[in-house]
C-alpha cells in the first residue's frame, strides 16, 4: 500500500468508524482532537487500524502521534517494516 | 410513611408491534407475532418458532460511543424506553437533576457473548475484540445502557430471575418507592432473539413444534398444546410515588397495589402448586382485597402441558372459576425475561382500553383449564384491578396486582 492508498483508506474507515466527515480528516489536524477520541476509543481505533491497515498499533504510537500526516508516516514505517 | 405507587409510562418493542398503539391493535384483533424462522432449522434446533423483531436502527438518536456497548436487549430495551419517557413526559434535562432508577429484567446476553468468543477465536488476540463487547456481554446490560445514555441518579441495577425477571423488577422498584426509597423507578424486561439466545432451551424439548401454522402453535390452556414459543423484545414500565406523578402533573395509567413473590424450593424446571399460590395469596393479602376484586388475571400461561395446569389450578384455587382470565402469550409466545413486564404493559392497555385480549388457539380445553374462565376472543369489559402471574425456571414466582388510579 503507497502512501495515496494508506491515506485514502485512512480517511473512509475512521470518518465511517466514528463518524466524522471525512473533511475534517485534513493532513495537519489534530488526530485526537478531531476523532474526538477517549481511553475506550483508542481500543477501536487499534481495531480498525488492524483490519484496515494490517498493522497494530501501540500505546507509545498513539503518544507519539498528533497529526494525521504524522499517522500516515508512521503507517507508511509499520508497513515497510512488515 | 407508605407512598403510593402508580405508573406514569409504558413503552412496547415487542413481536405485536413496534410501539404501544400497534401492540393495541394487535391485542384487540388476537393478532399472533410468531413466524417459522428458516435458520433455527439450518442451526440444528428441534424447533424453528419464534416470535420476531426486527433490530432497530438507533443512528438517528443515539452517538457511536452510546451505541457501541449495545446488542438486542440494550437495543430493544432502548426502543421501550424512549416511547414510556415521551409518555410519561420524562427528558434527560430533568433526570439529570433528580434521583430517577432503574431496574432492568434481563437474564441473557448469549448472543453478544458469542459473537465476541468468535472474534477473539478467530483473531488470537483480545486487544482486536474492541470496546463495546464488553458492555454488551454483560448481564446487566439495558441499565448500564440506558443509565448512561439518560443520565440517571438512582438505583441502577438489573435482576435476573428466569422467566418473572420482568415482573420482579417493577415488584422490586415497587418496594423502593412505596418505602420511600426512591420516586421514579425505570422498570422493564428485555429479552434477546437470536439465534444463540434460545438452543439450550430448544434442546430440552420443551417447545412447540407445530410448525404447520406457526401462528396456531402457541396455545396456552389448550388441550392439544405441545410446549412454548420463546420471542422477545422489550417491555418498559416507568413507576413512581403518587406525589411525584401529581407534582409533575402526567397522566397517571394505574396503581400498584400488591406484589407476590415466592419461591418453590424444589425442582429446577418444574412448577409448583404451592409456590404459585403462595405468590398469588401475597399479592392479594398486600394489596388487602378479596379475590373478587380482581377483574381480570393475565396468566404466565406458556402452552407447555403442566406449567398451564398447575397454573390452572393454582388460579382456580384462589379465585374460582369466575374471573375471567388470559394468555397473551397466545400472541406473543414466551417472551421469557421481558414478559413479566410486557404483560402488564399489555394488560394496562386492556384496562385504558376495557376489553380483555383473547387467549386465541383456545379450542378445547382439558380437565384443570376448563375449571377456569378462560376468555378465547376479544371481549369488551371494564377492568378495574388486574393481576399478573409470572414464572421462571428455579421456581420464582412473581404476582403484580394492578388498579385502576382513583384519586
Amino acid at each position: 500500500m503507497n502512501r495515496a492508498e494508506i491515506i485514502e483508506t485512512t480517511k473512509r474507515f475512521l470518518s465511517e468508524e466514528f463518524e466524522v466527515d471525512i473533511v475534517a480528516i485534513q493532513a495537519e489536524s489534530n488526530m485526537h482532537k478531531t476523532l474526538d477520541l477517549d481511553s475506550l476509543d483508542y481500543v477501536d481505533l487499534v481495531v480498525v487500524i488492524e483490519e484496515n491497515l494490517g498493522f497494530k498499533p501501540t500505546s507509545d504510537d498513539f503518544k507519539s502521534v498528533q497529526t494525521f500526516n504524522e499517522f500516515y508516516d508512521l503507517a507508511e514505517h509499520k508497513l515497510a517494516m512488515a | 410513611m407508605e407512598h403510593r405507587v402508580v405508573i406514569t409510562g409504558i413503552g412496547l418493542y415487542s413481536c405485536l408491534g413496534e410501539n404501544t398503539n400497534i401492540v393495541l391493535d394487535s391485542l384487540r384483533n388476537g393478532k399472533s407475532g410468531i413466524i417459522y424462522d428458516q435458520s433455527r432449522k439450518e442451526f440444528g434446533y428441534r424447533s424453528c418458532l419464534t416470535g420476531f423483531v426486527p433490530e432497530p436502527d438507533l443512528k438517528p438518536f443515539l452517538s457511536r460511543r452510546e451505541r457501541i456497548g449495545m446488542h438486542e436487549p440494550a437495543m430493544f430495551a432502548y426502543m421501550s424506553t424512549r416511547e414510556a419517557m415521551a409518555q410519561a413526559k420524562l427528558d434527560v434535562d430533568f433526570l439529570e437533576k433528580t434521583e430517577t432508577g432503574i431496574i432492568f429484567g434481563n437474564d441473557s446476553t448469549a448472543g453478544a457473548v458469542i459473537n465476541t468468543i468468535d472474534k477473539v477465536r478467530e483473531r488470537k488476540d483480545t486487544a482486536l475484540i474492541g470496546s463495546g463487547d464488553i458492555f454488551q456481554n454483560m448481564n446487566c446490560t439495558v441499565n448500564m445502557n440506558l443509565s448512561t445514555i439518560y443520565k440517571l441518579k438512582g438505583i441502577n441495577m438489573s435482576l435476573s430471575a428466569a422467566c418473572a425477571s420482568g415482573s420482579h423488577a417493577i415488584g422490586m422498584g415497587y418496594l423502593l418507592i412505596k418505602q420511600g426509597l426512591q420516586d421514579r423507578v425505570i422498570c422493564g424486561g428485555a429479552q434477546e432473539i437470536n439465534l444463540y439466545a434460545m438452543a439450550s432451551f430448544d434442546g430440552l424439548g420443551a417447545f412447540s413444534i407445530n410448525q404447520e401454522d406457526p401462528t396456531k402453535a402457541s396455545r396456552p390452556f389448550d388441550k392439544d398444546r405441545d410446549g412454548l414459543v420463546p420471542s422477545g423484545g422489550s417491555a418498559t414500565v416507568i413507576i413512581e410515588s403518587l406525589d411525584s406523578a401529581l407534582k409533575r402533573n402526567v397522566p397517571i395509567l394505574g396503581e400498584i397495589v400488591g406484589y407476590g413473590f415466592s419461591s418453590n424450593g424444589d425442582h429446577i424446571s418444574n412448577p409448583n402448586f404451592d409456590g404459585q399460590f403462595r405468590s398469588l395469596n401475597m399479592a392479594l393479602k398486600q394489596a388487602d382485597i378479596d379475590p373478587s376484586a380482581v377483574d381480570y388475571v393475565n396468566a404466565h400461561a406458556t402452552s407447555t402441558p403442566v406449567g398451564d395446569t398447575t397454573e390452572a389450578q393454582a388460579i382456580h384455587s384462589v379465585f374460582g372459576g369466575k374471573v375471567p382470565v388470559s394468555s397473551t402469550k397466545s400472541m406473543t409466545g414466551h417472551e421469557c425475561w421481558m414478559a413479566g413486564a410486557s404483560e402488564i404493559a399489555y394488560s394496562l392497555l386492556m384496562m385504558q382500553n376495557d376489553f380483555i385480549a383473547p387467549n386465541i388457539n383456545f379450542a378445547n380445553p382439558d380437565e384443570d383449564s376448563a375449571k377456569i374462565n378462560i376468555v378465547p376472543e376479544y371481549k369488551e369489559q371494564n377492568i378495574d384491578c388486574f393481576l399478573s402471574n409470572s414464572f421462571g425456571f428455579g421456581g420464582t414466582n412473581s404476582s403484580l396486582i394492578i388498579k385502576k388510579f382513583i384519586k
